[in-house]
């Protein structure tokens, strides 16, 4: 499977999402242009994490007017899978190919640190390695991460199971000692329509290798190599 | 030689506009002298950024050369951007501290993060990729708003850079003294890799080759930085809050991708960062460098502000800026690499076979002086050094007659005391601020002993790590400055890495009083001993001097950045217990020392006797020991013992990683015959607790070695807590109970006092 990492200028998450994809998982991976047209025959594309044009005016959007991000929106269109991490998120609700936005952390302040989350959705093709209401150990590392949304989107979302992973104890209960940066129902990652492309905060990318923890973030990619046949 | 003639609209040259320029009268006569006439106004500018203390090094020059600074694995010692060391592999390490504290003490937020911006250029212009920051910070008493204010706002500066570049914050740290009240300290230190044969020097070279200046666009912000870092602060110093330049972290990711790019592409053969005295400085000393000529034209320098004079253009210190040379005819290469990361890039000047530094302004010389004289022929100057009264008189105090606290009496009490003094206390509150793990290197990252960082494709890594205690160096320059660097040694070990090699950041109080230059050579004089006997050469560093406020002076503090190598993954070891029943091993020994201790100057508010004894041979003894024994598979963890002594290295063994804690069960009869106050909270020096599940092997080893150590207790499980058996006393204290003061004394005071003024006040414009 062919994996395209977007750089845009101010993106420092691409890396970890290329090593991600060619060492942990063996699978081919390209950088791609923010100025380019071209996916470069990806299967999966990556929007990664960072500071895209230093998130001036508001997170992701600036990228969103990108050049590649046209090919972006059509290659969700044809319901290939988009995976969007963190700064990545921010882009794909600025783009509209996710509902909502992403706002300042309820602290004020930037949070990097491991927190777990509960599997919402176990059967999405981002997350069908993992079991339902498993819970996770990932790495988050933003200022504006706070979900939020109408409240007809945010019941379309839960009726429609389109929420993917919540922030909760290590024991998989919710509340608000857990809700790490506010957000709405403690939600930290969610699915498009059609389920086939994902936002979350936490980053799968920083969690694939034993030596640096614990490798929650594989199944993700396992889920997506499973499931999509190349 | 070319005519020179003053512009029109020039201030004629005066007594006091020369003294406005920081330089002294002898000085100003050693300029004319240099150039046979009076220096014009653009002169005047040039010779003040240069020679300021910042830049010139006036002060320290003569000391700094008794460093020792070769060595087996130093590939670039001190006078480039950084240091360079070899780790193996063909993989080489590039790093380097600096200090930003006169901005830092005005303008906190942008202060710290242009002090990231500066020390991220310095690495990376030596071709090496970026791969950890770390932050050494001094504050006042948290008890005032204004060090709130401070500690709040340098921590969002260092983040808010940081974060954005995408490059790891991964150790550091930070301590909370009213010796630093009115001047904070804030030291930046960045860790770069690079492959040895990507190595670039900023060494102007090759007649014909141009010079561009590439990366952001100069306005007029920061004109006098230097001179301003070369003074004491004042009530007067608010004002020159202007003189505090500006960051803009998205410009530099770009500058950063742009740069190393270009360095791969071999279009170039010299890059340099645009640091302090901007274009004046990095020409100058790039043409120094190389003995070469150059001329510049500033008419050529893409500007951001219409109408500035060559002296502002000059002299400005705008961020996120390189002067590059380019081969001759490779320019538009060049040019296209910067384009691409929509960064300007244009010609400015040549190399030049005349021996000159020429400024021109279109086609009038505005600016010109002999061969490298500018640089080479700066004033050096030796001060009279003599100890201060006081600090003599503090370290004769007999600290041992200060009678205990009633409270006392429960050591228990001592130890919470301890572990909520923000200078113990755990520093997460700051480090959560910061992205800790982008790039997917950091084995342990912050709240470790130092630092581990994997290097990607080979079996190694390497561990980085600054320390240095300034109230020893207050009491005792030499020993204090010996233990900065063996205390960086013995945490970097710790991890399991071979100490390798320091960069120093030098933060002391004006050099010109005696007591301040006896400091500043003493404790050169101890890191110089401590250096040689453990191998590890100076690479690089910066001296800031006039840390002062209208209080005094700072402690003195020279920080060490230490970086060590770790040649198997296998051998990397963190420092909180790993195994319910593993032995507590003591490397080294207790003494009777309390002196200088974090116990006196937070249960009885002293700061006086002797610091600790640093024995230097024993230090080594000591890393050697755990070396061999880490790489004998028979280390669990090990952990440096420091600021608070035993009692508090064996709680953050414990608790320090909140999500595994344990107990332990300590007996310290072998040392009845000290006061137990010194057993406990003693901060002897040469002391390492390791846990292992072969204590008989550990201590076989360290007998090897001549190392003291004893088996002091085992590990128990959280349920347990503490006991130690010390004199006649039995303290218990339960895990969480000390988890507790530890973990939340920082978040009790940032969170309930004025941070909310704190994060609407300070939201500058990388928010």
């Amino acid at each position: 499977m062919k994996f395209g990492i977007v750089t845009f200028p101010g993106s420092n998450g691409d890396y970890d999402a290329y090593h991600a994809a060619a060492e942990a998982l063996g699978e081919e991976a390209v950088y791609l242009w923010h100025k380019d047209h071209d996916l470069k025959d990806s299967d999966v594309v990556i929007l990664p994490g960072g500071f895209s044009y230093g998130d001036y005016l508001r997170a992701g959007a600036i990228a969103r007017f990108s050049p590649i991000m046209t090919e972006v929106v059509a290659h969700a269109k044809r319901g290939a899978p988009i995976l969007a991490i963190c700064n990545g998120f921010q882009v794909a609700c600025e783009a509209g190919l996710l509902p909502g936005a992403l706002m300042r952390n309820i602290s004020r302040r930037f949070i990097s640190r491991v927190v777990t989350v509960r599997v919402e959705n176990a059967t999405s093709m981002f997350t069908h390695e993992y079991f339902a209401a498993q819970v996770l150990r990932l790495p988050i590392a933003h200022g504006d991460g706070r979900y939020i949304a109408d409240p007809d989107v945010i019941a379309s979302l839960e009726d429609d199971g389109r929420v993917a992973f919540r922030y909760s104890a290590p024991d998989g209960s919710i509340g608000d000692a857990y809700n790490v940066n506010g957000s709405v129902n403690s939600i930290a990652g969610i699915l498009n329509e059609s389920g086939n492309v994902l936002g979350l905060m936490p980053h799968p990318e920083r969690a694939v290798d034993p030596l640096l923890g614990v490798p929650d973030g594989l199944g993700l990619f396992h889920s997506l190599l499973a499931g999509v046949a190349a | 030689m070319s005519e020179v003639l003053p512009r029109p609209g020039d201030p004629a040259i005066t007594p006091e506009l020369v003294k406005e320029h920081g330089l002294t009268p002898g000085e100003f006569d050693r300029v004319s002298k240099m150039l046979g006439r009076a220096p014009t106004f653009t002169e005047l500018g040039i010779v003040s950024a240069l020679w300021n203390e910042h830049c010139s090094y006036k002060h320290s020059k003569n000391t700094l050369r008794t460093l020792p600074t070769e060595g087996a694995a130093v590939i670039q010692g001190p006078g480039e951007n950084a240091g360079v060391v070899r780790i193996g592999d063909g993989i080489a390490i590039a790093f380097k501290i600096e200090s930003h504290n006169h901005p830092s003490a005005i303008e906190p937020y942008q202060g710290a993060a242009t002090g990231v911006g500066g020390i991220l250029r310095d690495v990376f212009t030596m071709g090496a990729r970026p791969i950890a920051m770390l932050n050494s910070l001094r504050f006042g008493s948290l008890d005032s708003a204004r060090n709130r204010y401070l500690f709040a706002g340098v921590v969002r500066g260092i983040g808010d850079y940081g974060n954005c570049i995408g490059v790891p914050t991964v150790a550091g740290e930070i301590v909370f003294d009213p010796a630093y009240d009115g001047n904070p300290l804030v030291n930046a230190m960045c860790v770069g890799m690079l492959r040895e044969d990507e190595l670039i020097l900023a060494k102007a070279q090759g007649v014909g080759n141009s010079i561009l200046c590439v990366g952001a666009r100069t306005g007029r912000d920061g004109i006098h930085g230097a001179s301003f870092a070369s003074e004491d602060l004042s009530e007067a110093s608010e004002a020159k809050r202007p003189r505090v330049q500006v960051g803009d972290p998205f410009t530099e990711k770009l500058l950063l991708e742009a740069s190393l790019e270009l360095i791969r592409s071999g279009h170039i053969v010299a890059i340099q960062d645009m640091g302090a005295a901007g274009l004046t400085s990095s020409s100058a000393e790039m043409a120094a460098r190389g003995d070469v000529g150059v001329t510049i034209d500033t008419s050529l320098v893409p500007v951001r502000e219409t109408g500035m004079t060559p002296y502002e253009i000059l002299l400005s210190e705008s961020q996120e800026r390189m002067l590059v040379v380019a081969l001759q005819g490779h320019e538009e290469a060049v040019r296209a690499i910067l384009f691409k990361w929509d960064l300007t890039a244009e010609v400015i000047g040549k190399v030049i076979a005349e021996p000159v530094y020429r400024v021109t302004e279109g086609d009038t010389v505005v600016a010109e002086f002999p061969g490298s004289d500018l640089v080479t022929q700066c004033p050096r100057y030796d001060v009279p050094a003599r100890e201060g009264a006081d600090a003599i008189r503090l370290r004769a105090m007999d600290v041992s007659a200060i009678a205990e606290l009633p409270e006392e009496r429960d050591p228990a009490w001592t130890m919470l005391k301890l572990l909520a003094s923000p200078t113990i206390a755990s520093k997460r509150w700051a480090f959560q601020q910061y992205d800790s793990t982008v790039r997917t290197n950091t084995v342990v990252g912050p709240g470790g002993d130092a630092a581990v960082l994997r290097i990607r494709g080979t079996d190694r890594a390497i561990a980085v790590k600054t320390d240095c205690n300034g109230r020893y160096v207050a009491l005792d320059p030499r020993v204090g400055g010996r233990i900065a660097v063996a205390e960086a040694a013995r945490n970097v070990a710790c991890t399991g890495a071979r100490p390798l090699a320091i960069t120093n950041c030098l933060n002391f109080g004006n050099p010109t009083r005696p007591e301040i230059f006896f400091q500043f050579t003493e404790a050169v004089a101890g890191i110089s001993e401590a250096c040689i006997a453990l191998d590890t050469p100076v690479t690089g560093g910066n001296v800031s001097f006039y840390n002062e406020s209208p209080t005094g002076s700072v402690y003195p503090t020279p920080v060490i950045g230490m970086v060590g190598v770790i040649d198997s993954l296998e051998h990397i070891t963190r420092s909180t217990f790993r195994n319910v029943g593993d032995a507590i091993v003591l490397l080294g020994d207790c003494t009777d020392e309390i002196g200088g201790s974090e116990y006196l100057a937070t249960v009885h508010g002293v700061t006086g006797g002797a610091p600790p004894g640093c024995d230097i041979v024993r230090e080594r003894g000591v890393i050697n020991t755990l070396l061999q024994a880490i790489q004998a598979g028979v280390v669990a963890s090990a952990h440096d013992c420091s600021d608070g002594g035993l009692a508090i290295a064996i709680a953050e063994c414990m608790m320090s990683d909140a999500e595994a804690t344990t107990g332990a069960d300590i007996d310290l009869a072998p040392w009845d015959s000290l006061p137990d106050r010194a057993v406990l909270f003693g901060e002897a020096q040469g002391r390492v607790i390791v846990s292992s599940g072969d204590a008989d092997r550990v201590l076989q080893i360290a007998a090897e070695n001549s190392v003291p150590a004893r088996k002091i207790g085992v590990v128990r499980s959280r349920d347990e807590g503490l006991t130690i058996r010390v004199g006649r006393q039995k303290v218990r204290i339960g895990t969480d109970q000390l988890g507790e003061a530890y973990h939340t004394a920082i978040p009790k005071i940032m969170n309930t006092t004025a941070q909310a003024i704190v994060i609407d006040e300070v939201e500058g414009v990388l928010a």
